[in-house]
């Protein structure tokens, strides 16, 4: 009999020596006459437990990790292919508590198959939901995604359903639909272990888009710092239109969807979605005045869905389960689940799908296991490098579109970075505009010169230069870019620095608050 | 790379990109990116052609390739080691780790060692922000990088070159 051992080819899991270790398993089985087949799986996101190797046995599968390459012929020797004890033994993969306590429904798949196995796709729930959506008309589809109360992913939590709706309304010869796979916040990942880990769920809910809209063409914008992401992506993309699941007749239906993935050039500013179209049309990255909307005047002038790649693997659940089974997970308007990425001075970073409503220090705490370094969490910003700093005051707040703006707060992309009581806040504060300045499209003044500016002023409070007066300018400054900035770039850099500011004064030399 | 080949065969190349992306929507960046991954860098020279055969000016064709990070127009060194410098890789010691690589390569960022072994770049995230610090060298991704693992990490990249 043939053995399953499931080794991750997600680029995580590849920084911490997944490559080498398949390598080492394949020698090693071969040294000892053992038949194994290695299946180079997407990472079920336990990260510090990369490389996790799975081994599939008649009690299910097993998980052994962190395993590094010099641990390969000990678990051999402890004859772990029939899922034996082993030092660096996790048990069962399905009954490890930190993902049985998660609920993945976009991340249903993911880790589980073998991301460019069609075949292994389809035996696990793959493509119900185009089949489905196949029998309906564009408008029931898009009534359906209404419903599920789905929201974008990417960080303005849009209702996907009615960008959509816009979309369908719109009569032209040709539309699109664009995947936003620009992933640029810092502690976000999700996006790139979907499309390493399960790139068929964003295709399939890519199509089901176009023919929601009626669109025939499809854009991945995949940043070009994900080569990985890259090639599994045009594996499976070649693998659908050759088993008719894209191209001239999907599946049958008389309608076309042709995808294709561009890559991104290592601009932040290319992840805002009219920045992205022009880059897409091969311009310079400059953000476009609104309206008119993308999805009236998109790509090349013609209506455009531009959607975030969590919001599109979303889909396919959606039109599998239906609307409600989906709308009945989370809290108030914040419908479905999310998923969460932990990072920076994090314990046990990874991936935790959760249903909305769970608080951050339940992620930190029970998921994440406190600080890497041990130390007291002194900070954490969430929502990438617009999101606010929040302080250990704030962290019985529960994750919800809502409730964070309550707290001049955002969600965002769903990424959590940790920060250990070492952080100087005045430093990050200094940092958020030094990359809002790097990063700056140069359309408006506020953001291209204040930005620079902030770095200035923020210096001089540090070095104790007119103090009192540096900090007024600071907060003259974050007015001036939170009110005249054409979009979030410089409109939003006030957040991390403000809140930097509010929460933890004295970092900035100033009494404590109270 | 460059070095092996001689100014016809890189014009060659180069008319044959052209060519082979010219006519898709939105040219520009596919071939851009075409040309960087085979000759290591965007000449000036291609300005000229690209703009002809895509029917922009040349000036375009310059805003487009300086406005981007990831393209360059100089020449890199054999191997590319790029360190994350976003919040979730500083706040697990990122900064410590710039520091180290600049002091041991003699370099600062965008610049290229004597040896012409490596170059260094700053990135913004990886995506590998559960295993920060993160460092990327050609493709490849590295994680909980230690000033230890960037030593090994430029020797192999040395040897690699010495090799050759
Ligand atoms: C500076 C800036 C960067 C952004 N980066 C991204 C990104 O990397 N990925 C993303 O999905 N959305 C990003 N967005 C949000 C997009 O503009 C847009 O709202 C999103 O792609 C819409 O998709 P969704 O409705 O599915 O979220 C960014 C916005 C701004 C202002
Ligand atoms: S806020 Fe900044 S990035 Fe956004 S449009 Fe203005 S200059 Fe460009
Ligand atoms: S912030 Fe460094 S990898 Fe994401």
């Amino acid at each position: 009999m043939v053995t399953k051992i499931y080794i991750p080819r997600d680029s995580s899991a590849l920084a911490m020596g997944a490559e080498k270790v398949a390598v080492a398993v394949a020698a090693e089985a071969k040294n000892r006459g053992l038949a194994v087949e290695i299946i180079r799986n997407g990472s079920r996101g336990l990260y510090w437990l990369e490389t996790m190797v799975e081994v599939a046995t008649s009690s299910g599968r097993t998980a052994y990790g962190p395993v590094k390459v010099k641990d390969v012929p000990s678990l051999f020797d402890a004859d772990f292919i029939n899922g034996k004890p082993h030092a660096l033994s996790l048990g069962v993969t399905d009954e490890i508590d930190w993902l049985k306590k998660q609920q993945r429904l976009t991340f249903a798949r993911v880790g589980v198959t073998d991301p460019v196995s069609l075949e292994d796709y389809l035996a696990h729930d793959g493509y119900n939901g185009l089949k489905n959506a196949l029998k309906l008309s564009g408008a029931d589809i898009v009534k359906i995604v209404t419903d599920s109360g789905l929201r974008g992913r990417g960080g303005a939590a849009f209702p996907t359903g009615i960008k959509w709706n816009t979309v369908l309304g719109c009569e032209a010869e040709q539309k699109y639909i664009v995947c936003n796979a620009d992933e640029g916040d810092s502690g976000t990942y999700s996006d790139r272990m979907i499309m390493e880990g399960d790139p068929f769920v964003l295709i399939e809910g890519m199509t089901i888009a176009g023919v929601a809209v009626g669109a025939t063409r499809g854009y991945i914008y995949l940043r070009s710092e994900y080569p990985h992401a890259l090639a599994v992506l045009n594996e499976a993309i070649a693998v659908a239109n050759k088993a008719g699941y894209l191209g001239d007749n999907v599946l049958g239906s008389g309608k076309a969807f042709y995808l294709e993935v561009r890559r991104a050039a290592g601009a932040y500013v290319c992840g805002e979605e009219t920045s992205l179209l022009e880059s897409l049309e091969g311009k310079r990255g400059l953000v476009r005045f609104k309206p008119p909307l993308p999805a009236i005047e998109g790509l090349f002038g013609k209506p455009t869905v531009v959607n975030n790649v969590i919001s599109l693997a979303t889909i396919p659940i959606v039109l599998d389960k239906g609307a409600q089974y989906y709308a009945d997970y989370g809290m108030g308007r914040s419908r479905g689940t999310l998923p969460i990425q932990l990072a920076g001075n994090i314990k046990h970073g990874g991936l935790v799908e959760l249903a909305f409503g769970a608080t951050l220090r339940e992620l930190l705490y029970d998921f994440g296991g406190g600080s890497f370094t041990g130390k007291p969490i002194r900070a954490v910003q969430v929502g990438g490098p617009l999101g606010a700093y929040l302080p250990e005051s704030q962290f019985d707040t529960p994750l919800d579109y809502e409730e964070f703006i309550k707290i001049w707060a955002v969600l965002g992309h769903g990424g959590i970075v940790a920060f250990d009581d070492s952080v100087d806040m005045a430093k990050m504060a200094r940092y958020a505009f030094e990359f809002c300045a790097i990063e700056s499209c140069g359309k408006c003044t506020p953001c291209r010169i204040g930005s620079t500016r902030g770095v200035e002023v923020i210096d001089k409070i540090t070095s104790g230069k007119d103090h009192a007066k540096n900090i007024a300018l600071v907060r003259d400054l974050s007015d001036t870019m939170l009110n005249g900035s054409l979009c979030a770039l410089g409109g939003m850099t006030p957040y991390p620095v403000l809140s930097a500011l509010n929460h933890f004064p004295e970092d900035f030399g100033l009494s404590q608050k109270n | 790379m460059l070095d092996s080949h001689s100014t016809q065969e890189i014009n060659a190349t180069i008319h044959a990109l052209i060519a082979e992306h010219q006519h898709r929507p939105g040219a520009l960046l596919p071939l851009l990116h075409a040309i960087q991954d085979s000759i290591g860098f965007i000449p000036e020279a291609v300005y000229t052609p690209i703009s002809k055969a895509l029917a922009l000016s040349v000036a375009e064709v310059h805003g487009v390739v300086t406005f981007y990070h990831h393209f360059r127009t100089h020449k890199a060194g054999q191997h590319v080691m790029q360190i994350c410098r976003a919040e979730s890789c500083q706040a697990m010691g990122s900064e410590a780790l710039e520091a180290h690589a600049k002091k041991c390569l003699n370099v600062d960022y965008h610049q290229t060692t004597t040896d012409d072994a490596i170059t260094l770049e700053p990135v913004y995230c990886l995506g590998n922000c559960a295993l920060s610090p993160s460092v990327m060298m050609d493709d490849e991704i590295y994680g909980r990088v230690s000033a230890a693992d960037l030593d090994a990490l430029i020797l192999e990249a040395r040897r690699a070159e010495a090799k050759v």
